[in-house]
C-alpha cells in the first residue's frame, strides 16, 4: 500500500463537495482520508507543502487521442499519461480513432493493458460508434463496454447518416453509454481547413462555415428527442451550437458539451497572425471571436459540461507541410490548466467554475467516479502552483507531438504534483518531510 | 529588398512606398524592352529558380523573360519533373534548392501560404507566383502599374473587379494594393463567388454587374474556372456569361468612355469577355502582359540585389 500523504496549508479547490478554503488533505491507502482545516500529522507521514498552492481533485479528460494501437510515433498510452499528469489529469478518455480502431474488445484491452504497464494516469478507452468508423453499421457495445469502453464516438468523424444516427442513440441505452459526436456535415465542410469568415478570406484558405457544426448539432438534438438517449458534444466551437444545447437543456433533454482550451482561448484571427503556421490546424476550427464569446459563455452559465483538450500528437511529418496538407490537430494536455487559468485571470470564468469544469464536470457527464475529493474517493489530487509563470517549449513536452499554438508563449500555473491513487506520478524529485 | 522586404509574397504586407517603389521601376524596366537589344548585365552572375507545383504559361514565361533580360540565370523547376510525384515534401524540395545557391526561388503552388513555408526555410528571397487563393502579388503589382499607366494614377479612381473573387487570388493581391494608391474597390459576382467577410478588406460587394461597372475607371474581369461549375457556384457558363459577363452592347451602355478592360488572363472568350470586347479599344490586356514582364524585372532586380549602377537607366 502506498504511504500516507499530508497535503498541507494549499487552498482546496474540490467543487464536488462544495470545499473552497485553506485545507489539509490526507491520503491513506490510496483513498482521501480526510480533508480537514486542522489535522495532526504523525511523525511518520509523508508531508506535501501546498502553502499559496491549490489542491484539486486530479483533473478528467473526456477526449485525447493516444494514438496506440498504430501510430506510436505519434505518441504511445505511455507517453500520452505521462503528458497528462504532467498537467494534472489523473483521468483520461482515449478515443478509439486508433490503427485499427478500437470497435472490439481486444483493442479495447490493449490500451487498458498499456495504461496499467504505464501506471500513471487512469486511461479510459472510448469505442466506436460504426464498425470500423465507417459510419455504416453499429459496433458491438455490449462486448466494449464489458471490456471497459465508458462511451462510444466516432471522433474525427461525424456520423453522417440520421438513420445510423437514430439507432445508435437508442441502442447506447441498452448499455447506457454516452454517445460522443464530433459534429459536422462534411458537404458544409468541402474541402474546408480553417473557419469560413474575413481570415480565411484574407488567407485564401478555404472556409468551413459555423453552420457545418450547427445542422449536425440540431439535426443530433432532434434525434435525442426522438430516441431517449444520452449525447454527449465534443468540442463545441459556434455560437449556433452553444444556443442549440441551452435551449435543449432547458427542454430537459439529455445533453452535455465539452469545449476546449483553444476553442476558449483562440480565434480564427490568430491563425492569420501565425503566418499560416499548422499549429493552429485542427478540427473544428478556430472560429470567430463571436464564437469563441458564445462558448465562454456556454462554460459559464453550465451549458457547456466540461473543458476537454483534445489532445491530438502528430509528428513533423503530418505537420511540416502546407496549411491545406497538414493534418488536424494539437496537443493540450500539458498546457489546458495554463490556458484556462490564464483565462480566469482576464475575467473569462471563475476559477471555482474552471476547477469544476477540469473535474467534477467531466466525471459526471461520463458517468465516472472521480473529480472530487470526497472522503473515500480514489486519492487522484492535483496540486498546482498558480503563482509560477513557464514559457511553452515544445521539446521540453513530455507528449510525443510537439503541435502546439502556445509555443514560446508566457503562461501561468503549472502543476507540481499529480496524485493517482495515493502515488506521486509527478512531482517535484524531492518531498518534503 | 523592397522596402523592408526581402520577400515579394502578399501586398497585403506591402505599403503604399513599396508598391510604388516597385512600378516605378517598371517604368525604365519596361523602357529596355522597348530596346532592339532587350538584355542589360543588372543581374549577371545572379540565378533565378522558377519552382512551378502548378501549371502556367505565361506566369512562368513572363518571369523567365523578366530573369533573361537582366542577364540573370533562369531555371525552371516544374511539378511534372520534380520529385513532388515521390513523396517529397515542399520544404525538402524548397531546400534541395536552396542547396544550389539560387539567388531567388520564385514559386507557384496550390495552397495558400506555401511560399511563407518555403521563406521560413531558405536563405534566398521568394517570390509567389500564386498560391492558391491567397495572393498573386506580381499580377497585382502589374494591375497597378497598367492602370496608373493607362489612367495616369489610381488615386479617386473606381475599379471594378468582376468575377469568382471568391478563388481569385488576383482579386486578393489588387484588393490590398489598389486602395493603398488611393482607388476605390467594387467587388462583383454572383453571391457563391463573393467570399465571406470581403467587405471588411475595404470593397463594396455588389451582384448585379451594370451597378459594378457604371461610372468606373477601370474594370478586372476575372476568369471563370470550368471546374466551379458544377461546385455548384453557378449552374452554367451560358447563364454566367447573361448576368456578369461582358459584351459589346453593356460595355457600350453602361462604361464609362474613358473606362479601361483588364483581364489576367487566360479569357474564356465569351464566357467572362466577348471577343469584340476583349479585343476593342478598352482592352489594355496585351499591355498587361508586357507590363508583367517589367514589374518582375523590378522585382527580381530589387530583391536579387543588383548593382544600380548596372541597372537599368533613369530610376533605380
Amino acid at each position: 500500500m502506498s504511504e500516507t500523504l499530508f497535503i498541507e496549508g494549499g487552498r482546496v479547490i474540490d467543487p464536488a463537495g462544495g470545499v473552497d478554503g485553506v485545507r489539509t488533505v490526507v491520503v491513506r491507502d490510496g483513498r482521501i482520508a480526510e480533508v480537514a482545516e486542522r489535522v495532526e500529522r504523525p511523525r511518520d507521514a509523508r508531508a506535501i507543502d501546498a502553502k499559496g498552492r491549490w489542491v484539486t481533485p486530479g483533473f478528467v479528460d473526456l477526449h485525447v487521442h493516444l494514438r496506440e494501437p498504430g501510430q506510436e510515433y505519434k505518441e504511445t498510452v505511455a507517453t500520452g499519461a505521462r503528458a497528462a499528469v504532467a498537467g494534472g489529469f489523473t483521468t483520461i478518455c482515449a478515443m478509439p480513432n486508433t490503427k485499427p480502431v478500437n470497435d472490439n474488445a481486444s483493442v479495447t484491452e490493449l490500451v487498458l493493458a498499456r495504461a496499467a504497464a504505464a501506471g500513471l494516469a487512469r486511461v479510459l478507452p472510448v469505442g466506436c460508434i460504426s464498425r470500423g468508423q465507417a459510419g455504416e453499421d453499429l459496433a458491438e457495445y455490449g462486448e466494449l463496454r464489458a471490456a471497459g469502453c465508458v462511451a462510444v464516438s466516432d471522433d474525427g468523424k461525424p456520423v453522417v447518416s440520421s438513420g445510423l444516427m437514430r439507432r445508435v442513440l437508442e441502442y447506447a441505452r441498452a448499455f447506457g453509454l454516452v454517445v460522443a459526436v464530433h459534429e459536422e456535415d462534411p458537404a458544409l465542410v468541402g474541402k474546408g481547413v480553417m473557419h469560413e469568415g474575413p481570415a480565411s478570406t484574407r488567407l485564401g484558405l478555404k472556409g468551413i462555415p459555423a453552420a457545418a457544426e450547427d445542422v449536425m448539432v440540431v439535426r443530433d438534438l432532434a434525434l435525442l428527442e426522438l430516441t431517449g438517449g444520452r449525447l454527449h458534444v465534443q468540442h463545441v466551437s459556434t455560437r449556433g451550437a452553444v444556443r442549440a444545447i441551452r435551449e435543449a437543456k432547458q427542454r430537459g433533454l439529455a445533453v452535455t458539451a465539452e469545449a476546449t482550451p483553444h476553442h476558449l482561448a483562440l480565434t480564427d484571427e490568430d491563425v492569420a497572425a501565425s503566418g499560416y503556421s499548422t499549429d493552429f490546424k485542427m478540427n473544428p476550427p478556430l472560429r470567430s471571436a463571436e464564437d469563441v464569446k458564445a462558448v465562454r459563455e456556454g462554460l459559464a452559465d453550465g451549458t457547456v459540461d466540461a473543458i476537454a483538450t483534445d489532445h491530438a500528437p502528430h509528428s513533423p511529418v503530418e505537420k511540416d507541410l502546407e496549411f491545406d496538407a497538414a493534418m488536424n490537430g494539437i496537443v493540450g494536455l500539458e498546457t489546458a490548466f495554463s490556458v484556462c487559468l490564464d483565462l480566469a485571470r482576464k475575467g473569462v470564468l471563475p476559477e471555482r467554475r474552471l476547477i469544476e469544469a477540469l473535474t467534477v464536470g467531466p466525471a459526471r457527464t461520463f458517468g465516472l467516479a472521480a473529480g472530487t475529493l470526497a472522503k473515500g474517493a480514489a486519492a487522484d489530487v492535483a496540486v498546482l502552483d498558480v503563482g509560477a509563470e513557464w514559457t511553452v517549449d515544445p521539446e521540453k513536452l513530455h507528449s510525443k507531438g510537439r503541435n502546439t499554438p502556445w509555443k514560446g508563449k508566457r503562461l501561468p500555473g503549472r502543476c507540481v504534483y499529480t496524485i493517482v491513487g495515493g502515488r506521486i506520478v509527478h512531482g517535484e524529485s524531492r518531498a518534503e518531510r | 529588398m523592397i522596402g523592408r522586404h526581402k520577400h515579394c509574397i502578399a501586398l497585403e504586407d506591402y505599403s503604399r512606398e513599396e508598391i510604388l517603389e516597385v512600378i516605378d521601376l517598371a517604368v525604365s524596366m519596361k523602357e529596355v524592352l522597348q530596346r532592339p537589344i532587350k538584355k542589360v548585365p543588372s543581374l549577371r552572375g545572379k540565378s533565378v529558380v522558377n519552382l512551378f507545383f502548378e501549371a502556367s504559361t505565361r506566369t512562368r514565361s513572363s518571369f523567365e523573360i523578366a530573369a533573361k533580360v537582366l542577364s540573370a540565370d533562369a531555371l525552371n523547376w516544374t511539378s511534372a519533373s520534380s520529385s513532388v510525384t515521390k513523396g517529397e515534401t515542399l520544404v525538402d524540395t524548397a531546400r534541395n534548392l536552396e542547396a544550389m545557391r539560387p539567388d531567388v526561388l520564385v514559386i507557384r503552388h496550390s495552397a495558400g501560404g506555401a511560399p511563407r513555408l518555403v521563406a521560413a526555410r531558405v536563405g534566398c528571397s521568394v517570390v509567389s507566383a500564386g498560391d492558391g487563393a491567397h495572393e498573386h502579388p506580381s499580377q497585382g503589382l502589374l494591375d497597378c502599374f497598367t492602370i496608373r499607366e493607362k489612367l495616369g494614377t489610381l488615386e479617386g479612381k473606381t475599379i471594378a473587379i468582376v468575377g469568382d473573387i471568391s478563388h481569385s487570388r488576383v482579386a486578393r493581391s489588387d484588393l490590398h494594393a489598389f486602395p493603398k494608391l488611393g482607388a476605390r474597390v467594387r467587388l462583383c459576382g454572383p453571391p457563391t463567388m463573393i467570399p465571406a467577410g470581403v467587405e471588411r478588406l475595404g470593397a463594396t460587394v455588389h451582384h448585379e454587374l451594370r451597378e459594378a461597372v457604371e461610372g468606373a475607371d477601370a474594370v478586372i474581369m476575372l476568369r471563370i474556372q470550368h471546374e466551379r461549375i458544377g461546385d455548384p457556384l453557378i449552374p452554367n457558363t451560358r447563364e454566367y456569361s447573361k448576368y456578369w459577363g461582358l459584351n459589346a452592347r453593356k460595355a457600350q451602355e453602361w462604361l464609362k468612355p474613358s473606362c479601361v478592360i483588364l483581364h489576367p488572363g487566360p479569357i474564356n472568350r465569351g464566357v467572362e469577355l466577348a471577343p469584340e470586347v476583349a479585343d476593342g479599344p478598352r482592352s489594355v490586356i496585351l499591355d498587361q502582359v508586357q507590363n508583367g514582364v517589367a514589374v518582375r524585372m523590378a522585382i527580381l532586380y530589387l530583391l536579387a540585389g543588383g548593382s544600380p549602377a548596372e541597372g537599368a537607366e533613369g530610376k533605380a
